[in-house]
């Protein structure tokens, strides 16, 4: 199966955590995962974020789950990058 | 997440900590002032068995403690779910198992627990010169214990008001010597009235 090296999310999510905290997360779910986020619009509530997250092999589930958790949610996966993975050796 | 980290998101998302504090102050003041006023009122009423004086002191810690606590959870329980749910309609989302949804319904009892555990501390360290005398182990002090008594609950105003000028970056002595000084109006006004029945 194909193995997934960058997502661009667009993300709503309330003020707290901030976008350090909400970063520092994402990135924690995996050693090798690197997190960009661009605080896009603030609401009363809630405020937009773009994340971006580069790895070597990046978990769509995990990575949804820890943003559920902080109590944001994925409006729409808005660019993916995935790599077909090398066919099993025969050997 | 490491869990160090998830216990101080909890903390901060919930905005304990202020409130913890305001309530640590406010009803703490309500008990070293309601222990100042039934320690004044039994000093100007004249000799009063030590037993007694303990009695009024220590069910009157007992019943501000149940009243903090109780009227903290109740209110801070609404309060957090108004949030809750402001939050969920601006999310479009629920937030039953994000850590929102847990800090709104852990928070309520911290904060219960500080509100209801604050009057009932400072009114037990208060008592403590009586309860001390009464057991036989009075403080070496040239005063008697209702007067100790009297001079704890100053002591405890004085560190709320040095606590309130901690947190809110003013002076602390002369934040402490102003909360002193609502401790002393009071007295006075508990002597005027005790002075004249």
């Amino acid at each position: 199966m194909a193995i997934v090296k960058r997502i661009l999310l667009d993300v709503l999510k309330p003020h707290q955590p901030g976008a350090l905290e909400f970063s520092q997360t994402l990135a924690d779910l995996d050693p090798g995962y690197r997190v960009n986020l661009r605080v896009e619009e603030v609401d009363e509530n809630t405020e937009s974020v773009i994340v971006v997250i580069e790895g070597e092999d990046i978990r769509f589930e995990e990575i949804g789950q820890a943003i559920k958790k902080m109590g944001g949610t994925i409006h729409s996966v808005d660019e993916v990058e995935a790599e077909g993975s090398p066919p099993a050796s025969s050997e | 997440m490491p869990l160090i980290r998830q216990i101080r998101s909890l903390w901060k998302l919930s905005q304990a900590g202020q409130i913890a504090r305001r309530y640590f102050v406010t009803n703490g003041f309500d008990g070293a002032l309601t222990m100042l006023g039934i320690l004044l009122g039994f000093y100007t009423g004249g000799e009063v068995p030590l037993v007694v004086a303990i009695s009024a002191c220590l069910g009157a810690a007992v019943a501000l403690g149940i009243s903090g606590f109780t009227s903290a959870l109740l209110s801070e329980t609404e309060e957090r779910k108004k949030e809750l749910k402001e939050l969920e309609e601006s999310l479009v989302a629920p937030l039953e198992g994000s850590d929102y949804g847990k800090a709104s319904q852990i928070t309520p009892w911290v904060i219960a627990a500080i509100n209801g555990l604050s009057p009932f501390l400072i009114s037990l360290f208060i008592i403590a010169p009586l309860w001390l005398e009464e057991a036989g182990m009075g403080l070496p002090l040239p005063l008697g214990p209702l007067e100790t008594g009297i001079a704890f609950s100053f002591l405890a105003i004085l560190f709320l008001g040095i606590f309130l000028g901690r947190i809110s970056g003013t002076f602390w002595l002369w934040s402490g010597l102003r909360a002193v000084l609502i401790g002393l109006v009071t007295a006075g006004i508990i002597f005027l009235i005790g002075g004249n029945t």
